[in-house]
């Protein structure tokens, strides 16, 4: 192993992995460690795997990921907060042909959107829909969002959050489930190397059920947001892991492809 | 058996030193640095010999900032 120089492995043809060309050059905005990112830069890869960028319109959300638009080179139309799904029912609409999907964290999708978000899985609409749960707002700095956890402190519930007073944390993918509309409901995550592969395939399954028009395909990924939780970014994992978890349980929660 | 030699390289002006491929990488390759970059972020910098290319740190980084080389030495 020794005799072998960094210079030798350093060849192009021994390349495995690269940022995708589908992400621009521009420095990410998000906090060091945040899985949007991640998620990002996987949503690409399925693009470019698929070779679809061309055909494909992203709906970028309000929120953190407002400048997704910024980073993601291909086709992308900007949302009024919270209305992503019903941008995309139009332009699926427009536009059958194309590969629509829309980027939504949890208060753009669970808060001011949910109205939008369950019309949109009720209809049928033929979308992918890429749900963001990090369980607090994080943009805005780390208030309480539908999806924070009981007892969970945020900025807005520094006790942690009360049920009784402050109401329940809302699961928007079981939900979504419920409803007709919907032909493949799941739940990933991005905090591992085993969990970005299989959010990756998980992803790119959902682009491909769009070639068969049956209905929307909802793929939440719960993230952290150390800054907002007040943790680095490997604490905020393990205590993702431990509290986020049992709560949001990983797995496809329905599969209705056939 | 062939064996499998890797090499990363990071992006050390974009790598916003957030140490989630550290835990990922089964070789222990990665260590943050103690010098910063422009943006005042302790990068990512691999530490030894031992990486096996297998993208796990690559993966997981939310920034994009790493590209794994592997090569099999016959």
């Amino acid at each position: 192993m020794a005799n072998i120089t960094k210079e030798e492995i350093r060849k192009p043809e021994n390349l495995v992995y690269k940022k995708t060309d589908l992400l621009t050059d521009k420095a990410l905005s998000y906090c060091p460690g945040c899985g949007h990112g991640t998620t990002h830069r996987i949503i690409m890869e399925v693009l470019e795997e698929m070779d679809i960028q061309d055909k494909t319109i992203g709906i970028a959300p309000v929120g953190c990921s407002v400048l997704a638009y910024d980073f993601m080179n291909i086709d992308m139309q900007q949302a009024a907060h919270g209305r992503a799904p019903a941008l995309a029912t139009a332009i699926k609409r427009l536009m059958p042909e194309k590969f629509v999907f829309t980027y939504q964290g949890d208060g753009d999708l669970a808060a001011i959107g949910t109205a939008e978000t369950i019309h949109a899985c009720n209809r049928g609409e033929n979308i992918v829909i890429i749900f963001i749960n990090n369980g607090i707002y994080g943009m805005t700095g780390g208030q309480m969002a539908p999806t924070t956890l009981p007892g969970m402190k945020s900025s807005t519930s520094p006790y942690g959050r009360d049920t009784h007073l402050m109401g329940n944390p809302l699961k928007m993918t079981e939900l979504v489930a419920q409803l007709p509309g919907t032909i493949y409901v799941t739940r990933q995550s991005v905090h591992t190397p085993s969990n970005v592969r299989k959010t990756k395939k998980a992803i790119r399954k959902a682009f491909e059920n769009q070639k068969l028009n049956k209905g929307v395909s909802f793929v939440e990924v719960v993230s952290n947001c150390n800054s907002g939780w007040k943790m680095t970014p490997v604490q905020s994992n393990k205590w993702m892991e431990e509290n986020m978890f049992p709560f949001y349980p990983l797995g496809d929660i329905k599969v209705n492809t056939d | 058996m062939a064996k499998v030699v890797g090499d990363i390289v990071i992006d050390i002006e974009k790598c916003k030193g957030c140490g989630v491929c550290i835990p990922a990488c089964p070789q222990d390759v990665i260590s943050l640095s103690k010098n910063v970059n422009g943006k005042g972020y302790n990068y990512a910098e691999p530490v030894n010999d031992d990486c096996t290319g297998c993208m796990n740190c690559a993966i997981v980084c939310p920034d994009g900032v790493i590209t794994v080389y592997r090569k099999k030495i016959e």
